[in-house]
């Protein structure tokens, strides 16, 4: 803030306080205690009474709790205060102790690799409580999924299952980029794609419909879900030959996702996790695959 | 002349009277949706599926409509009847009185069209779109007009404390609600603060924190301190506390907004000098309380016989508490407990429940009969106001003791940590736990509204005998319906 601006912070503050504190001193003595102003209101009569003792001495006290306050503290416009506190600071100091007194606990778990670590109940109760505060937000408490964020107890895996692949989605985050066709394919080309999804993933479909949409869909959806659909999980183009939709596999849901794409997104943890915390939660996403 | 000699056809009673039937008319419609939101957060299958029935929406009618609709009505009621009592002065234009009373119930009106239909400025206590806004700024200023017309041509040489507490709310809110308010509009029901971010959070807080402080504090400070004098037969204890904590109260209150907004992005040392000047609050805000009570010394014994007076007392009491209360929560490692629970909710309705709705349902019982050329407080049922008062009261700790219970408990699950220094409670399970307080909340919510049933019958069978009087003579005519 500017310094103009900071000594108008400073003299408002003050000056507010020093009013305050010479209305109290100056409104100390009445001069008739005990006997009427003299006005008369509707009826409505006023005693000339003094304010009572405790109330002045605690509204002082106040005000000597809070220039103290704003003396020991930021408050007064840029002045930093004598203690130097901030809440940034504060919090990377309750951080640092937090860290120090937890970090260990996390830490013995570091070196044992991901498949193994999935099978100390110990860690992986510390995995289901880290689980239940970073994702299961989105995953469900029970890591079962909803519409648009996948189920991760089912074997399909989206961007791949092994420790690395993992590893990397949980650090940096995921994009999932499934392009709107509606500009590029018309009404019967969407309604022929459907049919051959459908088609795909071993359901009824209007077969002559199907058979013009495996044209379309070698032309547009190959390069990304695979000739024979069972996808890619480096682009993190989904299996569409399993029965396992995220964003639903009804005719009207299908249909809508080719028509308007979707843009899937997973958060990277790294910034908010540390590598020994991501290592137990690697562990703990394995094993909810394998219940 | 004195003005107590003055017969009340001097008066203009036809605004007052219209009011204060609008404060019960809108009490019951703001308590009733504050109840079903209360159970929709009991039993959520209440949202019915329904966009317009759902709590996003109807929370903010909530809102307003015990806020400004209620609470405003009773505001203008009460500070429209004492300026004239304490002036000795009729209002200056009766033409001006009703365009207030049509203005506000339009805008009334509209917030009820409008925000289940999901038109909002997303603003807390601000809501309403920017044309109502505007309408909000004109009906206000006409009363302003109304008002400080009146004291201006005043037979009295002073200005009676209690008109100088509606003078500071009538101005401030004006201030308050223009500034807040600055928006860019896009079309008739979508606008856009000027304010971006963090500075937009501080102006609403700014508003927000003195709708609380000007228009539920100063303003039924106003009422206070005309109904409890008149009701208990007492002089106002002390004049100079008046003075001191009407100067103190409305300096400090300004500064109070950014403890809303602790451990946010507004700089370190905004929120320390809100929540410095919170604590300094506590005593101005107490000097009403000592100044209400201590009115009543020598006056105890009315409480065993006079219910009305009850209301004023108690209300006096839960505000005491609620201004005890709210300094503390402003601590900010009390915040960081507090912040975002249940606790807060209880903390706003143990003032808006236990003071303003009390202190205003103490005043309407005192003036209504008045309306009718009644004496003061004569309803048709003093059994009556005193169920009333039993309902209210038990409504009101019901609500708030289920809030700190919930408050503390959610506050203390969310920092609970297991041995790993993981978070032991998901979101969710703290929801869970807040059930039994919901429910318990609710039934709290729905006694407090029944008593306000009970005061409308009461309302409607003083009006009845009334009229039953004046039909065989009992009443003398000229004196009944001024």
């Amino acid at each position: 803030m500017s310094t103009g601006f900071s000594l108008f912070v400073i003299l408002g503050t003050l000056g507010t306080l020093v009013v305050i504190t010479a209305l109290l001193l100056l409104n100390r003595k009445v001069t008739n205690p005990g006997q009427t102003t003299g006005h008369e209101f509707d009826g409505i009569e006023e005693y000339d009474n003094p304010l009572p003792a405790w109330w002045f001495w605690g509204f002082l006290l106040s005000i000597a709790f809070a220039l103290g306050y704003l003396i020991y503290y930021p408050g007064l416009g840029n002045f930093k205060g004598l203690s130097g506190w901030t809440s940034a600071g504060q919090l990377a100091q309750q951080q640092a102790e937090a860290e120090e007194r937890y970090g260990p606990v996390f830490a013995q778990y570091r070196e044992i690799p991901v498949h193994e670590l999935a099978t100390i109940p110990a860690a992986m109760r510390m995995g289901q409580r880290l689980f239940a505060n970073n994702c299961a937000q989105c995953h469900g408490s029970a890591g079962t999924g909803a519409p648009g964020f996948p189920n991760l107890t089912d074997n399909e895996w989206q961007w791949g299952n092994s420790a690395e692949q993992i590893a990397q989605t949980l650090n940096n985050g995921r994009q999932a980029v499934m392009p709107a066709w509606s500009g590029v394919v018309n009404a019967i080309g969407i309604r022929n794609l459907t049919e051959y999804v459908m088609q795909l993933s071993g359901r009824e479909a209007v077969s002559d419909q199907a058979q013009a949409g495996q044209q379309e869909y070698n032309r547009l959806c190959a390069a990304c879900h695979g000739a024979d659909g069972s996808g890619q999980p480096m682009l993190g183009a989904p299996d569409l030959t399993n029965n396992i939709w995220l964003y639903g596999g009804s005719r009207e849901q299908i249909t809508d996702v080719l028509r308007h794409g979707r843009n899937g997104q997973m958060p990277g943890f790294a910034g908010r996790l540390d590598e020994n915390r991501l290592h137990i939660l690697n562990a703990y996403v394995q094993s909810l695959s394998t219940q | 002349m004195t003005n107590s000699r003055l017969a009340p056809p001097v008066y203009n009673y036809k605004v007052v009277h219209q009011f204060a039937l609008a404060t019960v008319l809108w009490g019951i419609v703001g308590m009733a949706v504050g109840v079903l939101i209360a159970a929709q957060l009991a039993w959520p299958a209440l949202n019915f599926d329904t966009a317009w029935l759902s709590y996003g929406r109807l929370r903010p009618l909530h809102t307003n409509g015990v806020i400004f609709a209620f609470g405003g009505s009773a505001l203008m009621a009460t500070s429209l009847f004492i300026v004239q009592r304490t002036c000795g002065a009729r209002l200056i234009s009766d033409g001006l009185a009703s365009f207030v009373f049509w203005g506000w119930q339009s805008i009334i009106v509209l917030a009820v069209i409008t925000l289940p239909m999901g038109m909002t400025t997303s603003k807390e206590y601000a809501e309403l779109e920017w044309p109502i806004s505007i309408l909000i700024a004109v009906v206000w200023v006409a009363y302003a007009i109304l008002f400080f017309g009146t004291i201006a041509k005043r037979q009295q040489k002073h200005i009676y404390v209690a008109n100088w507490f509606f003078a500071a709310f009538i101005i401030a809110v004006a201030i308050l609600h223009i500034v807040n308010n600055l928006a860019v509009p896009v079309t008739l029901t979508k606008s856009y603060s000027i304010y971006a971010g963090t500075v937009d959070a501080m102006v609403q807080w700014w508003w927000g924190h003195n709708a609380v402080g000007f228009f539920l504090t100063a303003g039924f400070l106003g009422i206070m301190y005309y109904f409890v004098p008149k009701q208990a037969g007492r002089p106002i204890y002390s004049y100079r506390l008046s003075v001191v904590h009407f100067w103190a109260l409305i300096a400090i209150y300004v500064w109070a907004g950014p403890h809303h907004l602790h451990y946010s992005a507004l700089p370190d040392w905004t929120q320390n000098l809100g929540m410095a000047m919170s604590i300094i609050l506590l005593a101005p805000s107490w000097g009403g309380m000592i100044n209400g009570i201590m009115t009543l010394s020598g006056a105890w014994d009315k409480l065993r016989t006079d219910p009305i007076l009850k209301f004023l007392v108690v209300s006096l009491s839960f505000y005491g508490m609620s201004t005890f209360e709210g300094p503390m929560l402003s601590i900010k490692s009390v915040n960081a407990l507090s912040h975002f629970t249940d606790w807060t909710v209880g903390h706003v309705h143990a003032g808006a429940l236990g003071w303003v709705a009390m202190i205003s349902i103490g005043a309407i019982y005192h003036l209504i009969p008045l309306m009718y050329g009644r004496k003061a407080g004569e309803m048709y049922s003093i059994k009556l106001i005193d169920l009333h008062f039993w309902l209210a009261t038990i409504g009101t700790v019901l609500y708030i003791v289920s809030m700190w219970v919930n408050g503390l408990m959610q506050g203390l699950m969310w920092r609970a940590v297991n041995s790993d220094g993981t978070l032991t409670y998901s979101f969710v399970e703290t929801v869970v736990a807040s059930y039994p307080g919901y429910v318990v909340r609710f039934i709290g919510g729905g006694i407090f509204l029944g008593g306000m049933l009970v005061m409308a019958w009461n309302i409607w069978r003083t009006w009845q005998v009334t009229r039953e009087e004046l039909a065989t003579g009992i009443l003398p005519a000229q004196e009944a319906l001024a």
